[in-house]
């Protein structure tokens, strides 16, 4: 570590940023139907999830070590690049937090970085085949494999569960979900921290402070958890409030459904080397769930946002990560200009988010605050006919025995199945 | 381009198995655990229910024990 330049700062500093908004970017995938379900109270909920985010930040280096290789070449990259990159996926991270959308925040910082890879070497330092089968598929993959996992499991748990009820059941569940979604947090730590891990570890090789090849030193893996832990005790409000009010509402049972689904994709998807975005398995378990109580319902309005903003998320932090990388191509004031851009426009957003706080006080109150980006993303966006028939019934039949309206109970899943923005149940 | 279809066959079968067993058990464990209280209620017992149930949770305990083997054996 004996050159360590001031852009290699700028550049761990502004990778922990990252790490930082990808806690609290991601606190929703572990707790927010833990939060939802009231299995947890909402502090207790994220105090328990930065915990074992921290944990799992020291239980391996695996995946540090392989997130610089294969997508980009690492060879002629440089710290500015790195930089850019981040800051392109900071700026997605925080813009999506804004409105309440989960959107995931692997695919804004490998947005970042082709962006800032083609800016500065061209088309030709991207692997597009890795881009497809390491990005593309999964993206689409993620949400049907947990979403089915999640239906069936939904159903079956209502047909054996009808004669469980009273203090034990309710008792049950709720430890169930604490350990499912307990298991997602530590996954996420093992996998989201160490990103960070191994992009500063990049950065330091690039930068020549470290040796290729070597593992993240100590005080990098430290750094890395603590940052992932704070953004994730902090709590990304509004992104839970989407995943666990907004996408559908949740029974207990359903919520343990949703939470066993996406740890089980989500260690069977790192186990068997087919990684999937932890964002999109558990939207897609979220909604499975949704669907496989008997007159539940997708709100397919949220649905749709969401997977517009998958669908933006690379884009969007390439063309930031591009456009940063040029700046920092003129000059070192071209740098500094970036920084400042940085700093500016998440002050400017957080300054937009206090307009309409969101925290543990009201997380679980429906309503969406309408932001002026949430307008815009509406407006750009087509709403899909059958949110409304949809959204109508669901409030009017939850906690219904499942006797009276059986025609009406399904009628909305069915209508929405064929609703072409629905990858996830289109394709099923 | 090759796509890897053997593993996300896999991952796709795995997911599904393991999460529609586990709900499974452990909802059997749970409605195990209600007829016991239904059954304390009236004065009764239904142990053989409460044991059933005691096997299912520890079988879905074992499960969360592999899966943090996962987590911890990847490094």
């Amino acid at each position: 570590m004996e050159s360590f330049s001031l852009i290699l700062a700028i550049v761990v500093v502004t990778a922990l940023a990252f790490d930082f908004t990808n806690g609290f970017h991601d606190t929703a995938n572990a707790m927010a139907t833990t939060i939802s379900t009231g299995a947890l109270r909402p502090k207790v909920a994220v105090a328990l999830s930065a915990a074992l985010n921290l944990v799992g930040a020291f239980l391996s280096v695996e995946v540090a070590n392989t997130i610089s290789k294969g997508l980009v070449d690492e060879s002629g990259i440089r710290p500015e690049v790195i930089f850019a990159a981040l800051v392109g996926a900071i700026l997605w991270n925080l813009l999506t937090w804004l409105v309440g959308l989960p959107s995931s925040s692997s695919h804004a910082l490998m947005g970042g970085l082709i962006g800032a890879t083609v800016a500065s070497a061209g088309f030709g330092a991207v692997h597009g085949d890795a881009l497809v089968t390491k990005v593309l598929l999964p993206a689409v993959a993620a949400p049907v494999v947990a979403g089915v996992a999640a239906l069936a499991g939904t159903r079956l748990s209502y047909v054996l569960g009808r004669r469980a009820d009273g203090k034990a059941a309710e008792k049950g569940y709720r430890v169930g979900q604490i350990a499912s979604a307990g298991l997602v947090s530590l996954a996420h730590g093992t996998n989201d921290a160490q990103k960070t891990m191994g992009v500063i570890t990049l950065a330091l090789v690039a930068g020549g402070a470290v040796a290729p090849d070597s593992d993240p030193p100590t005080w990098v893996i430290l750094s890395a958890g603590l940052a992932i832990a704070l953004g994730t005790y902090l709590g990304g409000w509004r992104i839970i409030r989407t995943m666990g009010k907004g996408l559908t509402d949740l029974a207990p049972q359903q919520g343990f459904a949703a939470q066993t689904s996406a740890a089980t994709a989500i260690l069977a998807s790192s186990h068997l080397g087919f990684s999937l975005s932890t964002t999109h398995v558990v939207s897609g378990s979220v909604m499975g769930a949704g669907l496989g109580r008997k007159g539940g319902v997708v709100r397919w309005s949220t649905a749709t946002r969401m997977l517009v903003a998958w669908a933006l998320t690379l884009p969007a932090a390439a063309l930031v990560g591009a456009g940063a990388e040029w700046l920092t191509g003129l000059g070192d004031w071209g740098t500094a200009l970036v920084a400042v851009f940085l700093v500016a426009s998440s002050a400017g957003i957080w300054l937009v988010s206090r307009r309409q706080v969101v925290d543990h006080t009201n997380v679980n109150e429906v309503e969406q605050p309408a932001g002026v980006v949430t307008t815009a993303i509406a407006a750009v966006t087509p709403p899909p006919t059958v949110s409304a028939a949809s959204a109508a019934p669901a409030d009017a039949e939850a906690g219904d025995p499942p006797v009276t309206f059986p025609a009406q109970a399904t009628a909305p899943p069915a209508a929405a199945t064929t609703e072409p923005t629905a990858p996830p149940a289109a394709a099923v | 381009m090759t796509i890897d279809w053997a593993a996300l066959g896999s991952v796709f079968g795995v997911s599904l198995a393991v999460t529609v067993g586990l709900v499974v058990l452990f909802t059997l464990g749970i409605a195990g655990l209600s007829r016991r209280e239904r059954a304390a209620a009236q004065g009764g017992s239904a142990a053989l229910a409460a044991a059933g149930a005691y096997v299912c949770f520890a079988a879905c305990a074992a499960a969360v024990a592999y899966g943090i083997h996962l987590i911890v054996a990847k490094g």
